[in-house]
């Protein structure tokens, strides 16, 4: 498969063009579905793969090998889930994924209502200033910040080691500085085609600033806020590297850095691996299919204006 | 610093703006105090978090320190850690090496993939919609998820390509081919992503174009290379920079199989090994870290430019 996959997109590459249009022939058209199939088939296989042999016992596909049918078993999900904690590790990605997404997006739109509803000269800098740190390497960053995070003690109600290493706290303001440039310029070019005369009139009413960016600007940007959040909660929910180098306790370890409880040092049950990655797949799967069209334009609206 | 000058710019330019349809008054006292703070509390914490460490990884780069002691421990050394990497640290050129394969992989395979897809789903397709979903199922994924899910596949004794070609390959553990093998798992991810822009792009070319290109009897392929192509410069150039910033930043998939040695060296990677590894060197792993800064800087302000551009418009 690993071969296959660029080898297939050179008939791929000659057959497409001529199809998208009209009516160029109904065989190049066949031959485009049919390869398109096969390429969603392959794309979908890894996945359900995995899927299917995490309902599958070790010991049988030993013995009978993978390419064989039979084996069925729930145990691997009750194993996976006893073994590496999942219980614990959700619970801690909740607490980490939902603060950090509800103050990116409090944080995000005040920045972009300002730079949508003046213009100051300083906006574009402003706005440079959000998106580039959006866009450095998180590892270049890593030094300053661990040893930083290292030196702040928190009181014990905020942090059970009484430091900042080790805390939700550094997860969760990491993970919101680095979003921070994303969901701002997503946001002020979406607060941008909301009509200037609406604050006119608003200001007329004597509506302060707050209250417009409040009581206008937020119930009108509801679609655009809904986007972002399935895009960040996925995002922050799968992020890893702050999570694997910030923690050194695997208890206070995301769902994200944690799959590698499960692997053995020297022995590694893939079925096991398989079933634990299934559940681990699973709120961004649903999230995925049931807000596909928030995921998508939240991607999207960041690429082209909004 | 935001929040101040913003503040000066209003008072200062809030009437003689005026020419244009957005008739403003003076902002009040408490206002301007609002409008500060909506500003000043975000740019603080990313003054904070990321440019504040930035410039400390510029300055620590230049020192040794165990990072156990305090900071007047730091042996200020010039430019020694450089010279160091250059010359006696073995995993970095590898890694450079490696990094740069990364990026040209990601370019001609997936990337290229991507906007093909995306070209030929533009179209009304009859099962567009599933083909798509199929395509972009694994960006929610993780990339350390998606190594985990990968290993089913490349696992020595109980991955499925062992199994059929009846071979014995440590598809993630041979220096020779690992490399290859993470990036064709990285290759199924990254796919769907360029897809998406893509396709996000190609709605927002104004289909008049084609239409005239189509009257004038070019052909689909022309008007994609001709028409539709360089009207799409700025997404493609939002692409380039992704994928370089991306293969730059590669970290998750290369940590969950061997932090990063073995084949896989890759310079996030040996950040990562020399702060939160068993040796701390921090000024070493900090002057890593700005070579990653100063490649990753230039493709930034090219991305930078284009939005900028984009926001004048």
């Amino acid at each position: 498969m690993t071969v296959t996959t660029p080898d297939l997109v050179e008939p791929a590459t000659q057959e497409m063009p001529g199809r998208a249009g009209a009516a160029t022939g109904q065989r190049r058209g066949a031959i485009a579905t049919s390869i398109m199939m096969v390429l969603a088939l392959l794309w979908l296989f890894p996945l359900a793969w995995a899927v299917i042999n995490s309902f599958r016992e070790y010991t049988y596909t030993q013995t009978h090998g993978y390419l064989s049918f039979g084996g069925w078993t729930l145990h691997n999900y009750k194993q996976a889930w006893e073994q590496g904690q999942f219980g614990l590790h959700f619970k801690n990605s909740l607490i980490i994924t939902v603060p950090a997404v509800a103050i990116t997006l409090l944080l995000a739109s005040m920045v972009g209502f300002v730079l949508a509803r003046f213009s100051f000269r300083l906006n574009l800098a402003l706005l440079g200033f959000f998106l580039a740190a959006n866009m450095l390497p998180p590892q270049a960053l890593l030094v300053p910040v661990f040893r930083m995070f290292k030196d702040i003690s928190l009181p014990l109600f905020m942090s059970d080691t009484g430091s900042m290493l080790n805390s939700y706290w550094s997860l969760i303001l990491v993970n919101v500085a680095f979003q921070l440039g994303f969901c701002t310029f997503v946001l002020s070019n979406y607060m941008k085609t909301i009509p200037h005369e609406i604050y006119e009139s608003a200001e007329i009413d004597g509506a302060n600033v707050w209250r417009q960016y409040w009581q206008l600007t937020l119930p009108l940007v509801r679609p655009a806020l809904a986007a972002l959040a399935v895009l960040e909660v996925t995002w922050i929910y799968n992020e890893f590297f702050w999570a694997t180098v910030l923690m050194s306790r695997t208890d206070k370890f995301p769902i994200t850095s944690a799959l590698n409880n499960l692997r053995g040092q020297f022995f590694t049950d893939t079925n096991l691996v398989a079933a634990g990655s299934v559940m681990v797949a699973l709120p961004v799967l649903i999230v995925f299919f049931v807000l596909q069209r928030q995921f998508v334009s939240g991607l999207t609206l960041g690429a082209t204006k909004g | 610093m935001t929040a101040t000058e913003s503040h000066a710019t209003t008072s200062g330019r809030g009437s003689s703006a005026a020419p244009k349809p957005r008739r403003r008054r003076r902002l009040s006292i408490t206002d301007r105090i609002v409008v500060g703070l909506m500003v000043a509390v975000p740019a603080l914490l990313v003054l904070w978090l990321v440019w504040l460490p930035a410039m400390g990884s510029v300055a620590l780069s230049f020192g040794t320190w165990n990072g156990i002691g305090s900071v007047d421990q730091i042996k200020w050394v010039g430019f020694q850690n450089y010279h160091d990497i250059a010359t006696i640290y073995p995993p970095f050129w590898p890694a450079m090496r490696h990094n740069l394969i990364w990026l040209v992989f990601l370019f001609v395979f997936p990337t290229m993939l991507g906007i093909l897809l995306a070209v030929v789903l533009d179209g009304n397709m009859r099962f567009g919609r599933f083909y798509q979903t199929a395509f972009y199922l694994p960006v929610v994924l993780s990339l350390a998820l998606i190594g985990f899910i990968w290993q089913l596949f490349y696992s020595r004794d109980q991955g499925l390509l062992n199994d059929v070609f009846h071979t014995q390959v440590d598809w993630y553990g041979d220096p020779k081919i690992n490399l290859w093998a993470v990036l064709v798992a990285t290759a199924w991810r990254h796919t769907g992503y360029v897809m998406l822009l893509y396709l996000a792009g190609l709605k927002s070319v104004d289909n008049s174009l084609r239409e005239a290109a189509a009257v004038d009897g070019a052909n689909q392929v022309q008007t994609f290379f001709r028409v539709v192509f360089p009207v799409m410069r700025p997404i493609n150039v939002i692409v380039l920079v992704i994928v370089v910033i991306e293969s730059l930043r590669a970290f998750d998939l290369v940590w969950v199989i061997n932090k990063g040695r073995n084949g896989l060296e890759i310079i996030a990677a040996l950040v990562s090994q020399n702060v939160v590894g068993e040796a701390t060197r921090y000024g070493f792993g900090s002057a890593l870290a700005v070579i990653m800064m100063v490649i990753s800087s230039v493709f930034i302000a090219i991305y930078l430019r284009i939005v900028f551009k984009e926001e004048q418009r």
